[in-house]
């Protein structure tokens, strides 16, 4: 958004940190006692890696717009 | 949101025909999954709630306070056209037609969106209008506006009833959630976050959903190649199994235009003048040009360059939605299979329905499900499974190609993702279709013809009203559509009844400065009951199609794009015509909405990388190199 306020950037941030945060942490559970879901390609441990990606894509966002920061 | 008709749901029994098959539903969420689609209802609440302060004004309220970046503007702009209806339309239309399908997004879609930015953009932008309907006001005057605000009005309120409805219809069958749940849920989460934070917060859902769509889509294209062997070994897969599969014996499936110089010779039954001149002229420049559901993400950018750069930075985005679509449905092809290892074979919507299972759990009428089965590819050991009814009966439609491949890649959690995703789509719409609908209300029909003097919060106070009122008719019209099905045949084909005349109205109005006023107003109304005349004739006499297409060969289609094509000429000589006949407008009276009467602000220079020329050749030159490519 232009002006001021919150930009939407910083609430997909919050979005995708906490989405990446509850896959990833499922991923890792997953990882320690097998799968839950018997969905394929499984050996790929995707919900860490997947996980992982949007959590700190999630961070960046949540850093870079955090509220205050514009015209820093 | 249906602007573009997915070819499995236009060429097809309608979608509600899926409820009358009642199998187990296609995924079982878990908690992680539950919490997931949770925190996106918080969020979206939460952002409501968050603008409402910045909606106060009715130029906050409706045009988002014309302070979007080209950024925001364009996301919204093309995440408008990106319903869950669309995604799993199209997937399923790639899984029965091939990469045809993709012409929906490439020359179905970018030609428009440039011409949009470059060309007219500084015409809708430098009027300052709210509105389409509200160009139409400032260049052929009341009656014109007044029939196009209607006319989007009735459109816009069917088509967020039908998208209600549509979703509810999704979540029924993927998840098994009750219609109305599904219905009311998703109404007051609407009617919440669009009633308090207006076209701003229904543009922030918009750039959330297109978000949540790749976060939540992108990995099913990334898995399935990695299980099919890639794209050589999908296309290989395919060809191998070509016959078996698709009922088509040559590699038609992987070419965009090479198949198309006669109607049989593709699957999807078009030629490549309806593909041109049909789709990629009148209908798609109708959709994205003068579509007032995407022109007005366009309108809330902050300045003329924004608005130019956002269909620009769009189109990009655009050309890679294929890879989230497309590609899913071509690896179902090869990739789904029954529980018994065996490779499932997905089918129409309406062999779905006529093999619905009655209370005991076996196919309610055996003569038209054998019928129905008989048309398909369907392997006589998986008829035969069908007939004896029973959970492992496994009969899908097309449409249901992209939740199938997403339930067989995505596991608790990413699963709750995908759904989310398919929900934001679906909500997105809707909220699309009712701010549309609220500020066309309010800007084109309730001041002008209602009470011109009200103050600037009366009007944000009508908007708001509308919204409610708008939310509560689409659920009604949900409910219409539930309990008589063939009405979602005529709201889908509203829009490209209207859309094409429209479009002639608007180019002979911002490029001719001879159009007239009469002409406006009679191209516009007599076009439209021109088209609705040409789809009634086909709806009630089937063989009058080989005719409006131009081949017995034509499926329908391409009903569709040679209807709007003809609508389009129809129209464009009304308005030459009778332009003719009557009196111009003074020339001084036009300036600001008609090229050659209006001096266009000088932009101030930018670097190379912000210019919108710039960016606009790259993707001249990807576009071209993708058809050269899938040729």
């Amino acid at each position: 958004m232009h002006g001021s306020g919150i930009p939407i950037w910083f609430f997909i941030g919050v979005l995708l940190l906490i989405y990446g945060l509850m896959i990833f942490g499922y991923g890792v559970f997953e990882a320690l006692i097998g799968p839950l879901a018997p969905v394929e390609l499984n050996y790929l441990h995707t919900p860490i890696w997947w996980g992982a990606i949007l959590a700190v894509i999630g961070l960046l966002y949540v850093v870079k717009f955090r509220p205050g920061r514009a015209g820093k | 949101m249906f602007g573009l008709i997915p070819a499995s749901l236009a060429a097809a029994s309608p979608l509600p025909a899926l409820l009358a098959f009642s199998a187990a539903p296609l995924a079982h969420l878990r908690p992680l999954d539950i919490a997931v689609i949770a925190i996106y209802f918080g969020m979206v609440v939460w952002i409501g709630f968050y603008l409402k302060g910045k909606s106060n004004t009715s130029e906050e309220f409706f045009m988002a306070g014309r302070e979007m970046t080209a950024w925001i503007a364009g996301l919204s702009f093309v995440s408008a056209n990106m319903g869950s209806l669309e995604l799993m339309g199209w997937a399923g239309s790639a899984y029965q037609y091939g990469i045809l399908a993709t012409h929906w997004y490439w020359v179905g879609a970018i030609p428009a969106m440039l011409f949009l930015g470059l060309v007219m953009m500084p015409f809708y932008y430098v009027c300052k209008t709210h509105s389409v309907p509200g160009y139409l006001d400032l260049r052929y005057g009341g009656h014109a506006r007044s029939v196009a605000a209607f006319s989007f009005a009735i459109e816009m309120i069917l088509m967020s009833g039908v998208n209600m409805f549509a979703m509810a219809v999704v979540m029924k069958v993927v998840l098994g959630w009750d219609i109305t749940f599904s219905i009311f849920v998703s109404s007051i989460a609407v009617a919440l976050y669009v009633g308090l934070g207006g076209l701003r917060s229904a543009i922030f859902n918009e750039v959330l959903q297109f978000v949540l769509i790749w976060g939540g889509a992108l990995l099913v294209p990334i898995l399935g190649l990695a299980q099919a062997g890639g794209v050589s070994g999908l296309k290989r897969q395919i060809m191998t199994n070509m016959q078996s599969m698709t009922g088509v014996s040559s590699d038609s499936y992987f070419h965009l235009w090479r198949d198309t110089s006669h109607f049989a010779a593709n699957p999807m039954g078009v030629h490549w003048t309806g593909i041109v001149f049909g789709l990629g002229f009148v209908i798609s420049f109708g959709y994205w040009t003068t579509d007032f559901l995407v022109v007005q993400r366009v309108l809330a950018a902050h300045n003329l360059r924004a608005a130019r750069m956002a269909p620009i930075i769009g189109s990009f985005f655009k050309m890679a939605v294929p890879f989230i679509v497309i590609l899913p449905g071509l690896l179902g092809l090869v990739l789904l299979q029954n529980a018994d290892g065996s490779r499932r074979q997905l089918v129409g919507e309406d062999v779905v329905a006529a093999c619905s299972l009655n209370s005991s759990g076996q196919v309610a009428e055996q003569g038209g499900c054998t019928a129905a089965m008989a048309k398909t590819n369907l392997s006589p050991a998986s008829q035969q499974k069908v007939m004896a009814g029973g959970d492992d009966a496994e009969l899908h439609s097309y449409n249901q190609a992209l939740p199938l491949m997403m339930v067989r890649y995505l596991g608790p959690g990413l699963l709750g993702l995908g759904i989310t995703a398919l929900i934001a789509g679906f909500m997105s719409g809707m909220a699309g279709n009712v701010s549309a609908f609220s500020t066309v209300w309010t800007y084109d029909i309730y001041k002008p013809l209602i009470n011109k003097n009200g103050s600037d919060s009366h009007y944000v106070m009508v908007g708001r009203m509308a919204i409610v009122v708008g939310v509560a008719v689409s659920i009604g019209a949900a409910y219409l559509v539930m309990h008589a099905h063939g009405i979602m045949d005529y709201v889908q084909a509203l829009f490209s009844i209207f859309i094409a005349p429209l479009l002639a109205v608007i180019l002979f109005g911002m490029f001719w400065k001879r159009a007239t006023r009469l002409a406006g107003f009679l191209g516009l109304l007599l076009g439209i009951i021109f088209s609705a005349g040409l789809f009634m004739w086909v709806k009630l006499t089937p063989d009058a199609l080989a005719t409006v297409a131009l081949s017995p060969d034509a499926k329908p289609m391409a009903e569709n794009v040679f209807r709007a094509l003809w609508a389009f000429i129809f129209a464009s000589v009304l308005v030459v015509v009778i332009s003719l006949l009557t009196k111009p407008r003074p020339v001084a009276e036009l300036e600001g909405l008609v090229y050659g009467a209006t001096k266009l602000p000088k932009e101030d220079p930018v670097p190379f990388y912000k210019n919108e020329y710039i960016w606009a050749v790259l993707v001249v030159i990807i576009f071209a190199a993708l058809n050269i490519l899938f040729w």
